[in-house]
């Protein structure tokens, strides 16, 4: 029995898919202590992330099949991990994560708006990632220390660690730790859309689903979550049961969607370090020279995975001239002048004919 | 919102005159604000003045959208291939130096690629691209296909390029002589490749062609 390229495509990608979550799975039994742990209240959270796990393994999977995506995979951890670089390497790798990551420099220097704006949501999204998960997963929970019920002991993975005063400072910044991160999104995303409601590039080339539903959910998960603290610190619990509901289908949904729109680019932005390190060692290991200008214009290594690219992907950019070989081996600038000089010749030409009759 | 299909974008290099204006134009468009997304190209300046100046041919089956690995370069239903998108362009530089044409920039500073989208906040609206609505020459014209024949009797446009043993179809025609039968066209193809060794010459002759169309 066959299945065909796609077909076996998507086998892998559902295998792995089901690893995935599987292992997430097992973490959670395990890390609740066979969910002695577990908060029952949030098993449709725990449902929506094991499922967008599956779904963000299942395209993660795919998309690396894509050939290019293939070769730069494997390229980057072989570049990585190369004897002769793997210092420098490991150097760079510190340089780029703080820069590229922690910082969004280069977000930033696409717009300062734009990059305060990514940064809020971010740190606004990693924050609360990093509270709700643990807790919902059962990994992370708090108890009254026996014997002194004015003091919490966090305990991880059903491990006892540091305890701390429930009135103090402290406590007041960690149990509140999704309002802060409620408060970071919402100046993010405001920002955000303020700009694709005022830029008439971003109206031009913006789709709902793509760019501005992205938007509104997190939105609508830091408004409701805000509410519920509301609920219960002012107004006595009122309305809390409804909002409980109502926030949970803002998350389930995002969760949900996580894996189809704008948000997959969180899971994919880690190939640019990949791709970092292939640009910096390629260039070290020796340039292409073009063909007919003989200028440097890439790293040998690209060019030659390009050329091996492009043939799984059908395109037969070789040629019967022996000194060119593959037109891939043309500099982009001479691509340009060669453009002009066959349209130049053309008309040249309809000169030479003009001129003799 | 798409770009209306009875409008279409024509290439002359054959006149352009290197003024310039397509570059400052195209910086003041919305989508790549402060940007200009077109090379205008000496062709050999040691020996010539030719200019060409080069937007995106916006190809039926796009190389570099193809050879994307972060998935980031989209082609939309009236056939604009756009320029990267932000959230995912990992700034490999596989794009740039993939297409046949050589058109796409790299923002090594924004890690991020850029390229011309015919100006899809003018174009997608009705409007002509900034390149177009100034060049003074008419070697980047947009209108209708009527249009460009009335005016131009003599050429005819193009949209098929060959280059090795690859033949890549665009949105964006090229103008070349009616009834050409010259070695660079091979049925209705240009052969770029065989431009190769290729030099500008008399660049006089070429003039005279576009003074004889204008009448």
């Amino acid at each position: 029995m066959t299945f065909g390229r796609v077909g076996e495509e998507r086998i892998v990608a559902l295998l792995w898919g089901v690893l995935f979550t599987a292992i997430l799975g097992g973490l959670i039994v395990f890390g609740s202590r066979t969910l002695a742990h577990f908060d029952a209240a949030l098993v449709g959270y725990t449902f929506a992330t094991l499922f967008a796990t599956f779904a963000i393994t299942y395209r993660y999977s795919m998309w690396l099949q894509r050939p290019p995506t293939r070769t730069y995979w494997v390229r980057g951890w072989q570049l990585f991990f190369s004897r002769k670089y793997l210092a420098r390497n490991i150097r760079n790798w510190f340089a780029w994560v703080i820069s590229d990551f922690a910082m969004n420099r280069f977000i930033f220097r696409r717009d300062r708006k734009r990059g305060l704006a990514h940064a809020l949501i971010m740190w606004g999204c990693i924050l609360a990632f990093a509270i709700t998960f643990p807790l919902v997963f059962g990994w992370i929970h708090f108890e009254t220390v026996p014997g002194d019920l004015t003091t919490y002991r966090t305990y991880v993975f059903g491990f006892g660690t540091s305890s701390f005063p429930i009135h103090s400072m402290a406590a007041f910044l960690i149990f509140h730790g999704l309002v802060w991160s409620a408060f970071l999104v919402i100046g993010g995303v405001m920002l955000a859309m303020r700009r694709r409601m005022r830029d008439h590039g971003a109206a031009a080339v913006q789709r709902f689903g793509e760019d501005i539903l992205p938007l509104v959910l997190l939105f609508a998960i830091s408004v409701t979550g805000l509410l519920l603290t509301a609920s219960n610190t002012w107004m006595k619990g009122y309305g809390y049961d409804f909002l409980a509901l109502l926030h949970a289908v803002t998350v389930i949904f995002t969760l949900l969607w996580l894996p189809f729109g704008k948000f997959f680019h969180i899971f994919q932005r880690p190939a640019q370090l990949g791709v970092s390190f292939y640009k910096d060692v390629g260039a070290l290991e020796g340039m292409a020279r073009c063909r007919r200008c003989d200028t440097e214009y890439a790293p040998l290594i690209q060019i030659n995975d390009l050329i091996d690219v492009e043939r799984k992907l059908g395109y037969r950019y070789e040629t019967d001239a022996p000194e060119i070989e593959h037109y891939q081996r043309i500099c982009p600038a001479c691509r340009r002048s060669m453009l002009a000089l066959a349209q130049g010749d053309l008309w040249q030409a309809t000169t030479q004919t003009t001129a003799r009759t | 919102m798409s770009v209306p299909a009875q409008f279409e974008f024509f290439v002359d290099p054959n006149r352009c005159i290197g003024c310039q204006s397509c570059v400052a134009a195209c910086s003041e468009c919305d989508t790549h604000k402060g940007h200009s997304m077109i090379h205008l190209q000496y062709v050999q300046r040691p020996i010539s003045v030719q200019t060409v100046p080069v937007v995106c041919m916006h190809c039926d089956s796009p190389t570099c959208a193809e050879v994307c690995p972060a998935d980031a370069i989209k082609r939309t239903d009236d056939g604009v291939v756009q320029t990267a998108r932000k959230p995912r362009c990992i700034a490999c530089n596989n794009c740039v130096l993939a297409c046949p044409f050589g058109v796409p920039k790299m923002e090594v500073e924004y890690s991020l690629m850029m390229k011309c989208d015919m100006c899809y906040d003018r174009t997608s609206v009705g409007s002509k691209p900034m390149c177009a609505s100034v060049c003074p020459s008419g070697a980047l014209y947009y209108g209708t296909r009527d249009e460009i024949e009335r005016a131009r009797p003599r050429s005819e446009p193009v949209n098929k390029f060959r280059f090795g043993n690859q033949i890549i179809t665009t949105k964006v025609n090229m103008m070349v002589p009616r009834d050409s039968t010259m070695q660079h066209i091979d049925g209705q193809h240009i052969d770029v490749t065989a431009a190769m060794h290729e030099e500008p010459v008399n660049p006089s002759g070429m003039l005279e062609n576009v003074f004889d169309e204008i009448g």
